[in-house]
């Protein structure tokens, strides 16, 4: 069911960098560092800005892949990748969507485990990617067999 | 402070300590995140899900991992940042972030990261390419 949906696309979402969302992201990862949410710390910094943290891209709205219906429970994050070509700056926007990459099964300590591998991308409104992931979720027999009743 | 460029093949950055891991830090993480997956944040859907009580968010673990790097942002900055989630942390857990330099190619740095809990296993382990200006 999982192996149907590789290569599906999301619509791209615009997205901004938001100021006080970036703050309250740093402050719940622990990193509080003024680079992120102090204006002058920004300023005099080689970005001229503020900036958000590597895993901030976790906060963004990438659209709805159609088709693809992942449970809310049961599933298991085992990696996670993220790529940059350079950091993200507070303020600006982003065109965010993602794909169904990969799909595959494996013989586990739970069964044959589903392997879904989840891409997502920002660009700039010019259209360069800025930065890119890749989340790999797992997903139990169990779970599967619930999805295909 | 010390720069990243002063490290030999081998070295690591100095090691930061988390306070025990509470309830609080995971629902600010909920909120900050958006990822509202209540076997972080209530103990019942934790125990439904057959685990013994609420873990954090991989993210969480994650994204404290990074905060190694921070304090380099006029240096460089993170370009590629991997991680496999290799095991469960769990309420009160000490976590321990830790970042060792593999290799040095031209203005690429190659750090080895992991995360180990108070028992020494390793929950997060990955790799931080830290790209240099």
């Amino acid at each position: 069911m999982f192996r149907d949906q590789v290569g599906k696309r999301s619509t791209k979402v615009k997205n901004v960098v938001e100021r006080g969302a970036v703050k309250k992201f740093a402050e719940a990862i622990g990193d509080p560092h003024p680079i992120y949410f102090e204006e002058e710390t920004g300023r005099n910094s080689r970005y001229q800005n503020n900036i958000a943290p590597p895993t901030f891209p976790r906060t963004f709205d990438y659209g709805v892949i159609e088709g693809l219906n992942l449970p809310n429970k049961g599933l298991i994050h085992g990696e996670q990748t993220f790529h940059y070509e350079r950091p993200l700056v507070v303020g600006e926007e982003l065109l965010c969507y993602s794909e169904v990459k990969k799909y595959f099964e494996k013989k586990g300590n739970f069964g044959e485990m589903g392997f879904l591998i989840l891409a997502s991308f920002g660009e700039d409104l010019a259209g360069n990617t800025i930065f890119s992931s890749t989340s790999t979720v797992v997903i139990s027999e169990a779970v599967r067999k619930v999805l295909t009743k | 402070m010390s720069t990243l460029a002063q490290l030999n093949v081998g070295d690591s950055v100095k090691e930061i300590q988390l306070e025990p891991v509470s309830r609080i830090d995971l629902i600010k993480y909920a909120g900050a995140s958006g990822d509202f997956n209540p076997i972080h944040t209530i103990d019942e859907e934790a125990k439904k899900a057959g685990l013994p009580g609420i873990i954090a968010h991989g993210m969480w673990t994650m994204g404290n991992l990074a905060k190694l790097f921070t304090p380099y942002f006029e240096e460089g900055f993170v370009k590629n940042y991997s991680i496999r989630f290799k095991g469960m942390v769990f309420l009160n857990d000490v976590i321990t972030l830790k970042a060792t330099l593999k290799e040095a190619v031209d203005n690429k740095l190659r750090f080895q990261v992991q995360a180990v809990n108070q028992n020494g296993n390793e929950v997060l382990k990955g790799e931080v390419l830290f790209n240099q200006y």
